[in-house]
């Protein structure tokens, strides 16, 4: 049936099994070596790794081309007390993150009103399934290239390409979400008067809220990578801009710091989407991405 | 002359058959013919897989018969009906609500103002043992304790029909005991009309006033077997008198065939 084939790529929520498992896995371990082991090895990861990128720039690789931590550094440096090429290196990234921020709240919202529309009709999922699978198979990043000449270089055409980027991915798992409603307390929500809104409101949206926010943690990225990839394509400010013109110079630096502010941009957001999704599945045993520290 | 008032449960000829894969449909009741009065406990037995569950999704109207009528209080069944109380055979308290939204739940429905649903909310989990387990979510209980939150959430709209199915199944024997009890006192004196569902004979005995018998699927009324003890009823003694034991017999003999049927049914299937 065309109605099934609606579902591809959707991330599946934890199932609460899974994630009690996987949380007293965490418990055990924290007990048996204290959390600080861990940190302190990530941590010895780290510096080896960045110790000896350092050492293999100035011994045996091109820094020209790969760059090095110490020249990445200087720029980050030099980008946060003197500004970039294109104003203060915050003003640029308000823009990147207003941008992501726009992209993902609208995509997030036409994701789950769509997804759970379709997910309760079968007749517009029927009607509607070869369009949106057909939408989804357009390689959304050429959109970018699309959406600069539609809105221009300004913000607008980088939340136009976050919000594809974020929608299909909160729309797939809202509209499975929805679809897996157990039929049973839908049955008992009808039994005990409840309309056609509150149905929706009390049975459908909370079922499938776990399927909504794995979701979100994808979609944060993916609103991130259009806002970036957005400002690559054309803009006169953001992140993707300077990313853009230390390409231009030749500047392995300029990139790789670009990358970094864009990371923990990204890490930020991970870590407040987990608080939002605690918050919202209070009322199941702790979810797992959370406990699992991934 | 006075007009007959309607039993709250009428079934006539009712059949149901449900569209399959393979194209054939496959009839799961087929002629189930029953009354049921305001205030009358009616309990049916029958061989798994026999349409008990299915008659209950008839008289809720969450499905329509495919032949017959059905009617509630006098009138067809083509929605689901006012007044209907119905405890599922699995599990169907909202695990993202505690136990006091689950049971107030009906009430907020019908828009009934929050402090209030909440305050009658509380007064039924009272009534069904449960003080003390407000905030808790479905997931921190016992399975006996989700069951007794879907008994208030049943109860509190004060049902003129209520469908139990299997209530009591998963639950061991000393807590069933006491919920049957407990069931028979919330229920005497509300009038309502009681159709439960058992595999258990002692069980349906105990608590009816009528058994009734429903033979191998396709499920029809097999019997029909008037109880005719005293009422109020304590289950734990009523079950030791000698006039239950003859009833029992009675009943079971009706029912063994019809599991018979069912397990050979099976047997073949397996083979
Ligand atoms: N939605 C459905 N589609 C197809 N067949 C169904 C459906 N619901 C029930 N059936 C079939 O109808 C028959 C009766 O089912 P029903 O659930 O009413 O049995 P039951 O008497 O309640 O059994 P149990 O005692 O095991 O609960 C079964 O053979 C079942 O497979
Ligand atoms: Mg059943």
């Amino acid at each position: 049936m065309s109605h099934d084939l609606l579902v591809a790529g959707e991330a599946r929520p934890m199932d609460p099994e899974t994630a009690r498992t996987r949380r007293s896995l965490g418990r055990v371990r924290g007990k048996n070596r204290s959390a600080w082991v861990v940190y302190a090895v990530r941590a010895l990861l780290v510096v080896a790794w960045l110790a000896s990128w350092e050492i293999a720039a100035r011994t045996i690789i091109d820094p020209f081309f790969y760059s090095k931590p110490s020249a990445i550094w200087d720029k980050l440096v030099v980008w946060f007390e003197d500004g970039t090429s294109h104003g203060s290196i915050w003003s640029n990234m308000a823009v990147t993150l207003e941008e992501a921020v726009l992209g993902f709240l609208i995509g997030t919202l036409a994701g789950v009103v769509l997804g759970v529309i379709l997910g309760r009709s079968r007749f517009l999922a029927d009607v509607l399934a070869p369009f949106i699978k057909g939408a989804n198979a357009i390689p959304r990043i050429v959109l970018a290239s699309l959406f600069v000449i539609w809105f221009g270089l300004g913000m607008s055409s980088k939340v136009a390409t976050a919000f594809v980027l974020v929608f299909f991915a909160v729309f797939f798992n809202a509209f499975q979400g929805a679809r897996e409603v157990d039929k049973v307390l839908v049955d008992n929500a009808r039994i005990l008067g409840a309309s056609r809104w509150d149905l929706m409101r009390t049975i459908v949206l909370p079922s499938a809220t776990s399927w909504i926010l794995a979701s979100m943690h994808v979609a944060f990225g993916f609103a991130l990578i259009g806002a970036v990839v957005g400002e690559v394509v054309g803009a006169d400010k953001g992140m993707g801009l300077l990313i853009n013109q230390a390409q231009g110079n030749f500047d392995a630096a300029g990139i790789y710091a670009g990358m970094v502010v864009v990371t923990v941009l990204a890490l930020v957001a991970e870590w407040l989407i987990t608080r939002l999704e605690n918050r919202l599945t209070a009322w199941r045993p702790p979810s797992g991405s959370q406990a699992a520290g991934i | 002359m006075t007009p007959l008032t309607p039993p709250a449960i009428s079934l006539r000829s009712a059949t149901k058959r449900f569209a399959t894969r393979s194209g054939a449909p496959f009839t799961a009741i087929t002629d189930v013919t029953l009354d049921v009065a305001a205030g009358e406990f009616v309990t049916i037995v029958g061989p798994t897989g026999c349409g008990k569950s299915t008659t209950l999704s008839l008289v809720s109207g969450l499905e329509p018969a495919s032949a017959g009528t059905v009617e509630v209080h006098g009138r067809p069944v083509t929605a689901i009906p006012e007044g209907i109380g119905y405890m599922f055979q699995t599990d169907a308290v909202l695990p993202w609500k505690n136990v006091l939204d689950n049971v107030a739940l009906g009430l907020r429905y019908h828009k009934v103002a929050k402090e209030e649903a909440h305050s009658k909310a509380r007064d039924w989990i009272q009534r069904v043992g449960l003080g003390g387990f407000e905030d808790r979510y479905p997931h921190q209980l016992s399975g006996g304790m989700r069951k007794r939150v879907a008994m208030a959430q049943s109860l509190i709209g004060e049902p003129s029909i209520l469908l139990l199915d299997e209530p009591f199944g998963a639950l061991d024997v000393q807590t069933r005991e006491h919920m049957q009890d407990e069931l028979l006192e919330l229920w005497s004196g509300t009038g309502a009309a009681v159709v439960f569902i058992t595999h258990d004979l002692t069980e349906a005995i105990s608590l009816a006033d009528r058994v009734v018998v429903m033979t191998a699927g396709p499920g029809t009324v097999k019997d029909a077997v008037q109880i005719e003890l005293p009422r109020p009823r304590k289950v734990e003694e009523i079950r030791l008198t000698p006039e239950f034991t003859e009833i029992y017999r009675n009943v079971w003999n009706s029912l063994r065939e019809e599991v018979e049927i069912t397990r050979a049914r099976g047997a073949a299937n397996v083979a």
